[in-house]
């Protein structure tokens, strides 16, 4: 009988996660290709036709602007998608972190291993959505190549907080507020379409708490590359910021698994 | 006739009840996206020609379009989500079955809730375009009717859809669908923006008519009755249909 090493056992819950996508990873990828391929035809180009270039990026044009807005919204969307119903669901209804934890798994292999296998898809999802800007043109290589990090550094700055929200509830009502007051509106008003600077100052403010806009500007800033005018500071200040969300949601979250689960 | 989808609607009322905050915080979406792309994006872009010819800024322009497409997501979640639930999950009708109800009035009784929700989702919306003075002409009173004729022809749609699906994973489909029609029905931007070669495909999407009917409507461009009228009759077709093809469909999935 071979021992599982104490620091590779979550290995074993994060295997569990790819077992269960084998069934429907054609939907997935599919998904990842196709997603952003619409979205950029649609918004890029679309609204594109009706947008002189951004003045505030650099003179960059919209779809330029656009790509690395919907690049860290894709992030974003993913990592709540998953780290939402999964959580509960592996909580309370299908209850596969029980099934983990009847072997000799701690509480943070479990929660390891799962935030692993959201990392993977996060890095999926972005990927596909950085190759199809890339193949149309619309990021300049190589600054463009630091865009995909700032995306699934985003998405992690979300997966945390939201799993350790997850885990905790008894009922799903809130993950629809969840959505409904903190994904949407930081879609639509956090500089992922327009500048902040075009909305009120308040507007600016609330967004600037959250980490979406700091994804942004910073896969903004690389997709379109030294020109467009973004300062090193300002953009390590971004880095620091989603840095924080990411490690204080993991704390958060050992935290409310351990209290839920042990 | 009519008794019988009601008392399914009645049921679904007194269930809602429970979830009054969720139902009320829909209202504040289409806001955000009003905000979002009608302010945000409104600004990059100035003014936009409309394929009718007028010229209004872009926020005039793409709230008829938002309005169409947030009464077709209600439609196609509360068919589709919420029926999916209830059919395979919870098994509700298996007990509306053991009532004097019949799939049909199942089907109707979906049919008539989504509407009701639809009538939410149009009358907060058209509220709030008519204070942001985003409605530009009196025609836009028939806005309201014409939104629930998007909302019948969607969740026509989606009710017939919902009988093939069997998992949670298959509602990926829809929302992958959902997506191109969202995204490339002429919403954002004018269908002058295609060319002419590949416009006329445009008329394959429910929701270019929905828009196409809606700005029409809520901008005043009726100098076309025709084209209105046409648009409108594609999307009364599409909810017949939908809902003759889910009737039959219940049938088979809830009596043999």
């Amino acid at each position: 009988m071979t021992r599982t090493g104490a620091g590779t056992a979550w290995t074993r819950a994060g295997a569990y996660w790819f077992v269960s996508l084998r069934s429907r990873w054609r939907g997935f990828v599919a998904t990842s290709v196709l997603t952003p391929l619409l979205y950029l035809a649609g918004i890029g180009f679309g609204i594109g036709t009706l947008v002189g270039p951004v003045e505030r990026s650099g003179g960059a044009t919209y779809a330029e602007f656009v790509a690395p807005g919907l690049l860290v919204a894709a992030a974003m969307q993913t990592a709540v998608s998953e780290s939402t119903w999964p959580v509960m669901s592996a909580v309370r209804w299908s209850r596969q972190y029980h099934a983990q934890l009847a072997t000799p798994l701690t509480v943070t292999d479990v929660l390891l291993g799962h935030a692993a296998a959201v990392t993977v898809r996060l890095a999926v999802a972005t990927g596909g959505f950085w190759l199809a800007t890339v193949a149309l043109g619309l990021a300049r290589l190589p600054w463009a190549l630091l865009a995909l990090p700032a995306a699934v550094l985003a998405g992690l700055a979300f997966a945390g907080p939201v799993m350790a929200l997850s885990v905790r509830l008894t009922s799903d009502q809130p993950l629809t507020f969840v959505f409904r007051f903190v994904v949407v509106p930081l879609f639509l008003l956090g500089g992922v379409f327009a500048p902040v600077e075009e909305f009120p100052a308040p507007v600016q403010a609330l967004v600037a708490v959250a980490p979406l806009w700091h994804g942004v500007e910073l896969a903004r800033a690389a997709s379109l590359g030294p020109g467009a005018g973004a300062t090193p500071a300002v953009l390590w200040g971004h880095v620091a910021v989603l840095v924080g969300y990411a490690a204080a949601g993991w704390a958060a979250a050992v935290v409310a698994y351990r209290r839920r689960l042990s | 006739m009519l008794a019988r989808p009601l008392a399914l609607v009645g049921r679904n009322v007194e269930v809602y009840a429970r979830y009054r905050l969720v139902l009320a915080s829909g209202a504040v979406e289409p806001l955000l996206y009003l905000a979002g792309i009608g302010l945000g994006v409104g600004a990059l872009v100035g003014d936009v020609r409309t394929d009718a010819g007028s010229t209004v800024p872009y926020a005039v322009f793409v709230a008829p379009a938002l309005l169409a497409t947030v009464v077709m997501n209600g439609a196609v979640i509360d068919t589709t989500f919420a029926v999916l639930f209830r059919l395979r999950f919870a098994r509700l009708y298996d007990s509306v079955l053991a009532t004097p109800l019949g799939p049909a009035d199942i089907a109707r009784g979906e049919l008539g809730w989504a509407l009701v929700r639809g009538l939410l989702y149009a009358v907060s919306f058209l509220a709030v375009l008519a204070v942001a003075g985003l409605l530009r002409s009196a025609w836009a009173v028939l806005a309201l009717p014409a939104a629930l004729l998007v909302g019948w022809a969607f969740a026509g749609t989606g009710l017939a859809v919902v009988t093939w699906l069997r998992t949670w994973q298959d509602t990926q489909v829809v929302q992958t669908a959902l997506l191109p029609v969202f995204l490339l029905s002429a919403t954002f931007f004018p269908a002058s923006t295609y060319p002419e070669q590949v416009r006329w495909l445009l008329w394959i999407s429910p929701l270019h008519h929905a828009t196409a009917l809606l700005r029409g409507l809520c901008l005043g461009e009726v100098g076309d009755p025709v084209r209105l009228l046409g648009h409108a009759a594609v999307l009364a077709a599409l909810g017949l249909a939908g809902l003759a093809v889910a009737e039959r469909r219940f049938g088979r999935l809830l009596l043999t």
